[in-house]
């Protein structure tokens, strides 16, 4: 099994994902250099969060161009795991993995802080060691977390169960003050339809360690490698 | 372009007449301005360096003094850390978000120069009255380009302090921040080219933005100062963000000389620091420099301070692969010139020579200023300021007013809009302690970071309130029970042409010189901010102290929220009365004056070391230091970051309570700990000579003072916790 993490000029998550998978999850990782062409040999992409290109333009919307996104695509559309945080879930949207779009946050200013999150479901690639319901706490820090998408993207969104993570308070009420953005529904993280592609804005890989202040988001990771394990078998 | 006489670029009648004596001739534009922002206090320190020589600057734990870029000290395993703090205070005056934002790309700048990779900022602000609709302005704007600029660098934000005081209404403090880590041998120095060395230019293109920038650092603000808006840069963190990358993988694969950031006075400043080894020279080309506007003249491009350049000097033959890897990163680089050995800077435009002045007379030459201090009126009528005269104030109700005081109040609306977890290092998070903790991954060792200086004190009596900054910072960092190992420092003062002002220099860097040796924390790095005047008057005098400490095991590391029910809670240090310069007394009496509570530095390295030693020995369960608001509100923020109440009976000894309970005197901490350890810790204390006094315990939920078993105060903690933790999102609603 092997990870890949996806630079692009400006990412600056991306040596905290590849320390959590590598120190902490023990798995072998590489980094993969936006100019490259391949994904090949990969068993799960992880799309870092940071600033691509300075977020000019808008959030991610350079980075999908990058000569890696075919592959990305491709590797994705092919039912490999990817997951996208932060910055990541934005490129994501870009790249038309996943749908809708992100504004500025409410507050129009950044934020940092720790929130919590209701798990949807517990039956998908990312969240199978969690429990549907459980109330997580993880880590946001964007300017642009809000997101957004029309009445009938969000139907679908539901309908097909693939608003795996909202803003919720501590014993898990998804109520307006408790979302940090402004997003629509209080979504924090979505997945495509097949489930193997993931945007979160939370950024698991900053609570993987109890040093650190918790390790909700060590799940996650644990997640998808039970899930590569068990495919694998 | 109108031409500014030398006069306008801030050269005096004598100065003008020495570079006259020095060329053997007139200087012509480009030379005059070449001088002028060499010579300019911002550069130069012409008024500062006799004072700065004061500083202890040595020490086993120093690799690197002040000289570099920035101070590098030793924290074993073959690494070090490498820091500086530096002001942005006159262009976040005018342009609050570029100047602020432009600040730590300039302070990041200086710390991967050196080869070291960026790991936290911290910052020191100081703004007007928050009630002021401008000061509010300037507030979010700082705050906004600090974050912005630092989130997309992807460098945590991790601590740091904000006062507001009308003293700075018109003139705020915007210091930053910067620690690197690295492998000690990386360790890159400024001067090391030989002779016929290139010298490429890399990063962003040359604009108009900054011209003249350091010299407008080195004048009091004005009306007129909105005018020199063209003096702030525009920052383009993205830029810095490829650079940073671009040149630590340069320094990793060992392939340059040196290596020079772009800071204040642009290219003049950085070639004549390539070059100021003895003897030797330099040749720049300016139309070899790519520009983002056109018709640029020679002295523009010599003087622009546009930023997110570097000047990298590489080694022989190494041009090409430096090349390859700058061309990964999307950047260009152009040689714009060469070292050369005889000890002149010339520039060409083409192959015309459009200036050329000795390098040493831009360096070495620049004057040096020895003045004298005078002792103001101001301080003895402060001093003796009678606080008995004063009514005492309800003491619930003085301790809510504090704790909604911008000044005490929780600063999270500021410290939530910096990403402070990116890098995944920070085990203690703004807010939680007294000092930054940083883990180094691999390791079992930590750091901790503090920035601290408390201007009232200073202004009240510099030379002991320059001592209380050192020991603020090290108390801080002893609290979160690291060993503090070295300071930076930044120093800002209103012009030293005033003798009132140098004595306040002189009286500070006296006092924070004499901590930093019994402390046993040198200076390694520093800037100098004079001139932070309005028409208003001076700022207050404000040394800012940025402290490095050390902790060996970061398992043991300590925050200052109250952990469980029927922890004893105790103070550490002498209970003492002196109300001089307090919260209390600005914020219930309207008042700053009185005489400042005096340190004994032995006193306080003993308290430091009890700390370390009850760190060490897992004794204590939370710490917090004694400073603004006192006793009573290191006592309530325990209180309210640990979700918990405290019940506390105090011995006033028929004194008034206000004193005992707001007074700020330095070298005194509140503990908790678990009553099954007061033995062991009563002995530490006894043997480092510290007094501990037992105050009461953790639990319920409520703040409860007692006076010999009699409630004088009873406060909800989440009453509290509203009040302190929402005060300054209500202002700047």
């Amino acid at each position: 099994m092997k990870f890949g993490i996806i630079v692009f000029p400006g990412s600056n998550c991306d040596a905290d994902c590849y320390h959590v998978i590598k120190e902490v999850m023990n798995q072998p990782v590489e980094y993969i250099w936006h100019k490259e062409n391949t994904v090949a040999g990969f068993d799960a992409l992880i799309l870092p969060g940071g600033f691509s290109y300075g977020d000019y333009l808008r959030t991610g919307a350079i980075a999908r161009f990058s000569p890696i996104m075919p592959a990305v695509i491709d590797f994705a559309e092919q039912g490999g795991l990817v997951i996208g945080i932060c910055n990541g879930f934005q490129i994501l949207l870009e790249a038309g993995l996943l749908p809708g779009a992100m504004l500025r946050n409410r507050s129009l200013k950044f934020i940092c802080k720790p929130v919590f999150l209701k798990v949807n479901r517990a039956d998908t690639p990312f969240t199978n060691h969690m429990k549907v319901d459980q109330v997580v706490r993880i880590p946001v820090a964007h300017g642009e977390g809000n997101y957004f998408c029309d009445q009938n993207t969000l139907q679908s969104l539901k309908d097909n169960g693939q608003i795996i993570f909202t803003y919720c308070s501590e014993d898990g009420q998804e109520l307006p003050e408790f979302n940090p953005n402004g997003s629509l529904a209080n979504i924090a993280g979505i997945c495509n339809i097949k489930g193997n592609v993931l945007g979160m804005m939370p950024h698991p890989e900053r609570c993987s360690e109890e040093i650190l202040g918790g390790r909700d988001g060590f799940y996650i990771f644990d997640s998808m490698i039970n899930w590569l394990e068990e495919v694998g078998k | 372009m109108k031409e500014m006489t030398y006069k306008e670029m801030g050269l005096l009648d004598e100065e003008y007449e020495q570079i006259k004596e020095i060329l053997g001739r007139q200087p012509n534009y480009l030379e005059l301005g070449m001088f002028s922002v060499m010579w300019s206090e911002h550069c130069g320190y012409k008024n500062s360096r006799p004072l700065l020589k004061n500083f202890p600057t040595e020490g086993p734990q120093v690799i690197q003094g002040p000289g570099e870029n920035a101070g590098v000290v030793d924290i074993g395993d073959g690494q070090a850390l490498v820091f500086k703090i530096e002001s942005h205070n006159h262009p976040s005056a005018i342009e609050p978000y570029q100047g602020a934002a432009t600040g730590v790309g300039g302070i990041v700048r200086d710390i991967f120069t050196m080869g070291a990779r960026p790991i936290a900022s911290l910052n020191s602000l100081r703004f007007g009255n928050l009630d002021d609709e401008r000061v509010k302005q300037l507030f979010s704007g700082v705050v906004a380009g600090i974050g912005d600029y630092g989130n997309c660098l992807g460098i945590p934000t991790v601590g740091g302090e904000v006062y507001f005081n009308p003293a700075y209404q018109g003139n705020p403090l915007v210091n930053a921040m910067c620690v690197g880590l690295v492998n000690k041998e990386e360790i890159a120095y400024a001067t090391a080219s030989e002779i016929g060395s290139p010298l490429m230019l890399v990063g962003a293109r040359t604009g108009r933005d900054g011209i003249h920038g350091a010299t407008f650092a080195s004048e009091e603000l004005s009306e007129a100062s909105q005018e020199k808006r063209p003096s702030v840069q525009v920052g383009d963190p993205f830029m810095e963000k490829l650079l940073i990358e671009a040149c630590l993988e340069l320094i990793k694969e060992d392939l340059v000389a040196g290596m020079q950031d772009l800071g204040a006075a642009g290219l003049t400043s950085s070639i004549a620091e390539s070059a100021s080894k003895k003897g030797r020279g330099v040749i720049v080309d300016v139309s070899r420099v790519p520009r983002r506007e056109t018709g640029m003249i020679p002295y523009e491009v010599m003087l622009s301070e546009s930023q997110e350049r570097m000047l990298i000097v590489p080694r022989e033959g190494k041009e090409g692969r430096i090349g390859e890897i700058f061309d990964k990163w999307g950047l260009d680089a152009t040689v714009i010139g060469e070292v050369t050995d005889d000890g002149m800077f010339k520039v060409f435009e083409g192959s015309v020579l459009v200036g050329a002045v000795p390098v040493e007379a831009l360096t070495e030459g620049c004057p040096v200023y020895v003045r004298k201090g005078l002792e103001p009126p101001y301080y003895r009528e402060c001093h003796d300021f009678n606080i008995d005269n004063l009514a005492e104030c309800d003491a619930g109700e003085a301790l809510s007013k504090l704790l909604a005081s911008p000044n005490i109040a929780s600063k999270k609306w500021v410290y939530n809009q910096y990403d402070h977890q990116v890098m995944t290092n920070s085990a203690i998070v703004p807010g939680d302690a007294d000092a930054a903790v940083l883990r180094i991954k691999g390791y079992q060792k930590g750091v901790a970071l503090a920035t601290d200086c408390n201007g009232r004190m200073v202004y009240l009596d510099p030379y002991q309130g320059g001592m209380m900054a050192v020991c603020e910072g090290a108390r801080n960092l002893a609290c979160v029970g690291a060993k503090p190992l070295a300071l930076t420092n930044c120093l800002n003062f209103g012009s030293p042409e005033n003798p009132h002002i140098y004595w306040q220099m002189q009286e500070a860097i006296k006092g924070m010189s004499e901590a930093a040796k019994v402390l046993g924390t040198p200076v390694v790095s520093g800037n100098v901010s004079l001139y932070n005047e309005t028409v208003d008057g001076a700022i207050f005098p404000t040394p800012v102290v940025g402290m490095v400490g050390l902790l060996e095991d970061i398992d043991k590391r300590c925050q200052m929220a109250f952990q469980d029910e029927g922890d004893l809670i105790i103070l550490l240090g002498r209970a003492r009365e002196e109300l001089g310069g307090s919260e209390y007394l600005f914020v219930c009496h309207g008042v700053e004056k009185g005489s400042v509570p005096e340190i004994d530095l032995e006193e306080e390295k003993n308290l430091i070391n009890l700390l370390l030693s009850l760190t060490e020995a897992d004794l204590v369960k939370s710490c917090h230091d004694i400073s603004e608001g006192g006793l009573a509100a290191a006592l309530a923020e325990s209180s309210i970051k640990g979700s918990t109440g405290f019940n506390v009976d105090l011995d006033f000894k028929g004194s008034r309570k206000d004193r005992f309970l707001f007074s700020e005197a330095p070298s005194r901490v509140v503990a908790s700990l678990d009553e099954k350890d007061l033995t062991a810790v009563r002995n530490l204390s006894a043997q480092f000579g510290i007094e501990i006094s037992i105050l009461g315990k953790v639990g319920g939920n409520k703040m409860i003072f007692n006076d010999h078993g009699i409630e004088f105060i009873n406060l909800e903690v989440q009453d509290a916790a509203k009040i302190w933790g929402e005060a300054i999102e209500c202002h700047m609603k």
